[in-house]
């Protein structure tokens, strides 16, 4: 029983460069854009992109990412043309993703794209003549934000092998769990899983620690991370629960509160993909634990990173 | 191997394919999905017939009939228990079991209703991820479909 696979040769994707999911990046790959991410900080303003047209077609809008990308790609020297929400565009009028995506890749070098439906950016690549890097698909992927994790854990942490990753929250359906459990399967991780009963980590994710080695175990109360290096919180959201009274059961106990973290190991840090709601107590933000913030920053650098693999224009990195 | 002489001869088949042991309740998708409600050969159904493995079967006879695999397989889809057998000159000549193929085309609808080839015009493509239990895993949303809730188009 395979449910769960890694890339270990490269995919359809990998021949036209795109990213759809995390596991279309082998680990070589992965590090290799992690390396590129840190030049990136070192010196984000180069000229990479020059002539390079790059479409953010938004068929769902989220600021917060797009601006992300957007500045990542004016970093780099390239022009942006696309839209951020699709209401004002053919698709509204019944346009096929087909056609708005053949079209676009007339004109533009690479597309980012973020879809409400899941699956859209998979298809979008295999339609498109240019690469695709996936800025989300409904509740299924959202890669970069994998790639912004890693790169954050690994600047805080000095590497990524042999870590202890704790993850709280929206197990169940939260995506960028999932693709950071994937992404860290390659480094010898073991994991603590918080957790809710409605919103448990599915079987499929345990099964493949399982068959990887991967030790870990589940708890349901938020404590006892004295062994964590990493916690990563997420957002237990209300819409996920059948019964409104466990929501409100939940909600506050899965409030991380700064007097939580005494006891921790020096090098524990905080993250969350944000936005968070009321998942992390105000009172932790001055703890220098606290790394949600950085996190978002680094956002900027792994796309940059990202983006030049998928045009292979890396050579020329100052 | 007496039962099934028994009822091989029921209707005795020349040539053709005889497909046996088919969940009662999953005769006529096994129809639809090989197309048989639309083939000029003759056809033979029969269900309900008792069964010493499963209680009730279902049973189908297309005379002078070969299916190439890749058709024939996608029925353990649907059925994976079912038996093939390849008759010619009224004897046995083949028996197969279903093997299903590494990847489904077109046939399986996703059965989730986020999934872009449920709202775009896009062929649906599953890779098969367990072959004894009939798992398979949308090539779009990655959504992974167990057999109990395959939906055939
Ligand atoms: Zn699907």
């Amino acid at each position: 029983m395979v449910f769960l696979q890694r890339n270990k040769k490269p995919s359809g994707a990998m021949k036209t460069r795109s990213l759809v999911s995390i596991t279309d990046y082998t680990k070589e790959k992965i590090l290799h854009i992690l390396d590129l991410a840190s030049q990136f900080e070192k010196n984000p303003n180069q000229d990479l992109l020059k002539g390079k047209i790059i479409a953010t077609l938004f068929f769902e809008p989220s600021t917060r990412t797009r601006l992300s990308f957007e500045t990542a790609v004016n970093r780099l020297g390239g022009r942006i043309i696309g839209f951020s929400d699709a209401s004002t565009t053919s698709s509204s009028k019944g346009e096929t993703l087909k056609d708005t995506i053949t079209m676009v890749s007339n004109y533009a070098d690479l597309i980012i794209m973020r879809h409400p439906l899941d699956g859209a950016a998979r298809y979008a690549s295999e339609v498109s003549a240019v690469p695709v890097i996936n800025a989300g698909d409904g509740s299924n992927q959202h890669p970069t934000q994998t790639m912004l994790d890693l790169y954050s854990i690994k600047k805080t942490q000095g590497t990524l092998e042999n870590l202890h990753i704790t993850m709280v929250g929206d197990l169940k359906y939260g995506r960028t769990v999932h693709s950071l459990l994937m992404a860290m399967s390659h480094f010898n991780p073991s994991f603590t899983f918080i957790a809710p009963d409605e919103l448990r980590l599915p079987d499929e994710y345990k099964q493949f620690c399982f068959e990887n080695g991967i030790k870990y175990r589940e708890l349901s109360e938020l404590t006892d991370f004295a062994d964590a290096d990493i916690l990563y919180m997420t957002r237990v959201q209300r819409e996920r629960f059948l019964d409104l009274m466990e929501y409100e059961k939940v909600k506050n106990v899965y409030t991380l509160k700064n007097k939580m973290l005494d006891g921790t190991k020096p090098n524990l840090r905080v993250l969350h993909p944000l936005p968070r709601v009321n998942e992390i107590d105000t009172d932790v933000d001055d703890n220098e634990k606290a790394y949600y913030f950085q996190q978002a920053r680094n956002g900027v650098y792994a796309r940059q990173a990202v983006i030049c693999d998928a045009l292979n224009v890396q050579d020329k990195i100052n | 191997m007496a039962d099934s002489k028994k009822e091989l001869v029921v209707v005795a088949l020349e040539n053709g394919t005889v497909i046996d042991h088919i969940p009662t309740d999953k005769l006529f998708q096994v129809v639809s999905l090989l197309k048989l409600d639309s083939i000029d050969s003759q056809l033979t159904i029969g269900n309900n017939l008792y069964s010493s493995k499963q209680g009730k079967k279902g049973i189908l006879k297309i005379t002078d009939k070969f299916f190439e695999p890749k058709e024939i397989n996608k029925i353990a889809l649907i059925a994976p228990c079912a038996k093939l057998n390849i008759i010619k000159n009224y004897e046995v000549v083949d028996k197969k079991p279903l093997e299903l193929p590494d990847e489904i085309t077109e046939i399986v609808k996703c059965v989730n209703p986020k999934c872009v080839t449920n709202n775009e015009p896009v062929k649906t493509r599953f890779h098969v991820v367990d072959k004894n239990n009939v798992a398979i895993k949308c090539c779009y949303c990655e959504r992974i479909i167990q057999q109990e809730d395959i939906k055939i188009q």
